[in-house]
């Protein structure tokens, strides 16, 4: 074994020496063209005995002048755009989508991988530490499959978009090589720490894992907020003049006013959409299987998975109010032409998806009640909680503008019904969604009472507060909604949401406090994992596909603002597609992403499950007998 | 493999639901702007204003904020005699731009939004001095001179008034097409050394840069001796802050808005060296 490394070693370097042995005269050999000014400039500072400097800093001082110039942003006709016969914008629009969608996939699974991992580490409970391999296991295809997706996205912009690549790659500059490199790193992490999970399984060792899952996190987080910055500069573009000239450095290129909105949104979003994924993995498992303590399992796995997403969905709607506030403020128009312009009635669609997603995850919630005995005790709240979800749910998608005809109009005595008109309006849509998130928290809430038992003295107190903590908020999300909302002018109105909102937070936050205080050291009631209907199982498949079409739907609205522009007021786009198209298109195109989204996971969990099959050695003819 | 069939059902059917429900919405297309002929020599003053109500709809984006309460987020010029009102804002004490009448006023709003802020529609926290609206012959909306002509045009003849706008010139029309294509005039290339900057903004019509002659304003040949580069800087960007003793205020104050920063620093760069 010895002798070959050796070998091997020994004929490596000679190989090595021959190389350079044949180079060197090679390079030798080259007599130089020209006088001796030319063969000696490129090495600049090189002066003959005896004779006058050289003067070779007058090119490059011009050279340098020229690359300092500012250049202004393209400004291409439409024949400067490659036309290949069929939508250059579709045939990015899917690949974009999907690209982000695993994007989106595998930097939120090792999150929550590692925050599983910390959890099992701490109870000391295996079976967290071999979920959290589990969910890296079956996202791991995923990673090619992002980057195989994002090499096609860059090579079609590239193709498609020549004049915009271009600037592009002006602006940002050495960023690109940065981004690339990142991703050797988060290689090195992924398979260091996926690989290395038995290996690195107890003692300080663990720590050592941990510490990799960390690294892996890091990289993946830090290509995402560059990411991210690309699509900040071309909505709300800084570091270059009004023109698209470069003025500012790398990082005042980056930082422009919604860089940070975006990067804690997708963050936030991304880990909901994770969650909702690897849950639909195990309701397709726990259905699939009749074994009682396989379904025990991928019911545990599925609940996790749904706890995860929903819990991350809940501060969403801020994290997305925080950015549309940024929006208004860098320019009211884009903000406008977002939620009160042509792409106004995409936010009826977000409205039925962001429902699709509270429904499906109480009805979960309260389906899994049923694991538990002392469930009893909650169940006759659900059907409150379900009046409020629907009524407001009904609330949320009620369009303000209809399309009516002339008779119509003459009927309804106007535009705008006099009942749901005012329901159609944001002040109606923020006391709606609001009380969706509080009855939601509250569904949780049960459901987590739900197989505890209060041992603390003070519990009737803290039951007490905490029915009036819900009491208040409502009465407060309510009151500031009519009151600011129709009976003051439009700035008190967005002013009087944020109120609302802090309103949500404080029963959420305060809901998480009380509990951890009051069922400390509670008497547990036994839970039975996998006593479940199977047809809760199909709210987690309906969670990740209205996640993943309101990611395209919220992407295509994100990237629409920017209206006829490829980075907003600095580089016109003037391809045959620079116009908004109509919802039914882009209705289409999301359903296409997300069908194809579909199909690759199907084979991202197929290829996952391969590993634990093994073929049965055939067995020969004679054999048998 | 039932399960597959049936979870897969379930899943491509949703989909399909969410897709269907587009189908149910407004089917409206936002088409990008596109340049309009006009032909000037049968342009006739009916033409000009509904050419202006056009604008004012699309390519000019008005009515994203200008609408009717409560949906506004800005006047509801179109429900209001601006012409009437115009008047009104030029005798108000918080006017500080330099209209003398309405046409000037409608103009002037356009460019330069917060000469006037109507009471209550100021940015947020600038007690109404400062207005949120865009600089309408700038990116991204880059309405053309002829354009806010043409919608000056529309505001005063929606309520009866008379027309006091002009009608386009050909040179007008030439001025226009000249622009670069896909921007204004108001968006030319920046300059690259502080000679052409100066030339860009025209300094040398009115400074000496070689003596202290007077043209309209002082020769700056030793600037660099008497202002420090923050005062040049600051009598570039606000030069009524301090004016020269016996100059008026002649010296255009909008700088601040057309140099780059660039620009503005090679500029302060070269007068800060100029000792005399």
């Amino acid at each position: 074994m010895h002798g070959n490394l050796a070998r091997m070693f020994t004929m490596s370097l000679l190989l090595t020496l021959l190389f350079l042995g044949i180079t060197a005269p090679v390079q030798a050999a080259d007599p130089g063209v020209g006088d001796i000014a030319d063969r000696i400039a490129p090495v600049g500072r090189v002066q003959l005995t005896g004779q006058p400097p050289l003067e070779v800093e007058s090119e490059a001082a011009a050279q340098e002048a020229e690359a300092a110039e500012p250049m202004a942003a393209p400004r291409p006709a439409r024949s400067d755009y490659p036309d290949i016969g069929v939508s250059s914008r579709a045939i990015v629009w899917v690949l974009a989508q999907l690209h982000l969608f695993f994007g989106a996939l595998v930097l939120a699974v090792p999150l929550f991988v590692l925050i599983i991992e910390l959890v099992g580490l701490f109870t000391g409970d295996e079976r967290y530490d071999d979920m959290a391999h589990e969910f890296m296991k079956i996202s791991l295809t995923g990673f090619s499959i992002t980057a195989i997706f994002g090499g096609s996205l860059a090579l079609a912009l590239f193709m498609l978009y020549p004049d915009f690549m271009a600037y592009m790659m002006r602006v940002f500059g050495a960023q690109w090589l940065v981004y690339a490199g990142l991703f050797f790193f988060e290689s090195f992490f992924l398979y260091t720490y996926y690989y290395g999970w038995n290996a690195f399984r107890y003692g300080n060792l663990k720590w050592v894992h941990l510490s990799l899952g960390l690294m892996l996190n890091a990289s993946g987080l830090t290509i995402m907020v560059l990411a991210n910055s690309w699509a900040t500069f071309m909505m709300a573009p800084s570091g270059v003049n009004e023109v698209g000239a470069v003025v500012g450095n790398i990082w005042e290129v980056m930082k422009g006013p919604l860089w940070n909105p975006i990067n804690l949104h997708r963050f936030i979003a991304n880990i909901a959409f994770g969650g909702a994924v690897v849950g639909a993995y195990a309701a397709f498992k726990f259905l699939s299987s009749s074994d009682p303590e396989k379904r025990a399992h991928y019911d545990w796995m599925g609940y996790t998975s749904n706890f995860i997403a929903i819990l991350a969905f809940l501060p969403l709607p801020f994290a997305g109010y925080w950015l549309m506030a940024e929006i208004y403020a860098y320019s009211q128009q884009m903000g406008i032409t977002a939620m009160g312009g042509i792409l106004a009635w995409l936010f009826i669609l977000q409205a039925v998806l962001i429902g699709t997603i509270l429904l499906a995850g109480n009805f979960y919630l309260w389906a899994g009640m049923s694991r538990t005995d002392g469930s009893e005790r909650y169940k006759w709240l659900v059907k409150f909680i379900a009046l409020i979800l629907v009524v407001t749910f009904l609330i949320w998608i009620t369009p303000h503008t209809l399309m009516l005809s002339a008779s119509e109009i003459a009927q309804l005595g106007g535009t705008h019904h006099s009942i749901l008109g005012p329901l159609g309006i944001m002040p109606a849509k923020n006391i709606a969604v609001n009380l969706m998130l509080i009855v939601t928290f509250l569904s949780f809430q049960l459901y987590r009472r739900s197989d505890k038992v209060a041992t603390v003295r003070w519990a009737p107190v803290g039951n007490a507060l905490m029915v009036a903590i819900y009491v208040v908020a409502i009465a407060n999300i309510i009151f500031l909604g009519v009151y600011y909302g129709y009976f003051t002018n439009t700035v008190y109105k967005v002013g009087s949401s944020v109120a609302q909102v802090a309103s949500t937070l404080v029963v959420i936050i305060s809901g998480i406090i009380i509990d951890a205080l009051m069922f400390k050291n509670a008497k547990t009631l036994p839970s039975h994992w996998g006593r479940i209907p199977d047809r809760a199982q199909y709210a987690l498949f309906a969670l990740p596909i209205a996640f993943t079409w309101l990611m395209g739907l919220m992407g295509y609205v994100r990237s629409s603002v920017k209206t006829h522009w490829h980075v907003y007021t600095v580089m016109k786009d003037n391809s045959p597609d620079n116009f908004i198209p109509t919802i039914a298109y882009a209705g289409n195109m999301i359903t296409l992403v997300t069908v194809l989204f579909l199909l690759c996971l199907l084979f991202m969990f197929w290829v996952a499950n391969l590993s634990e099959t093994r073929q049965v050695k055939p067995v020969a003819a004679g054999e048998s007998a | 493999m039932k399960i597959l069939f049936k979870t897969l059902s379930f899943s491509i059917g949703l989909t399909l639901v969410f897709s269907l429900l587009t189908y149910l919405l407004p089917q409206i297309k936002g088409e990008a702007p596109v340049e309009k002929q006009v032909d000037l020599g049968s342009l006739t003053m009916d033409d000009f204003v509904a050419l202006g109500e056009d604008l004012f709809s699309n390519k000019g984006t008005c009515t994203l904020c200008h609408k009717p309460p409560p949906l506004g987020r800005a006047p509801d010029i179109q429900g209001e005699d601006m012409v009437a009102l115009s008047i009104e804002r030029l005798a108000d004490e918080r006017y500080r731009g330099e209209a003398k009448d309405a046409a000037g006023y409608i103009l002037e709003s356009m460019l330069d939004p917060s000469k006037y802020v109507v009471a209550t529609w100021g940015k947020k926290g600038s007690n109404d001095s400062e207005s949120p609206m865009p600089v309408i012959d700038k990116a991204p909306i880059e309405l053309s001179s002829m354009e806010m002509d043409a919608i000056t045009a529309y505001l005063q003849a929606k309520d009866g008034n008379e027309v006091t706008v002009a009608l386009p010139t050909a040179e007008a029309a030439a001025e226009v097409a000249a622009a670069p294509a896909g921007g204004s005039a108001a968006a030319p290339a920046p300059a690259a050394t502080a000679d052409e900057a100066m030339a860009k903004y025209a300094c040398l019509t009115c400074h000496a840069m070689d003596s202290k002659d007077t043209l309209v304003g002082p020769g700056l040949v030793d600037v660099g001796e008497r202002l420090t580069p923050e005062e040049i800087r600051e009598s570039i960007l606000d030069p009524n802050a301090v004016l020269v003793e016996g100059f008026p205020p002649a010296m255009p104050a909008d700088f601040g808005t057309k140099m780059t920063v660039n620009e503005l620093q090679m500029i302060v760069n070269f007068l800060a060296e100029k000792k005399g």
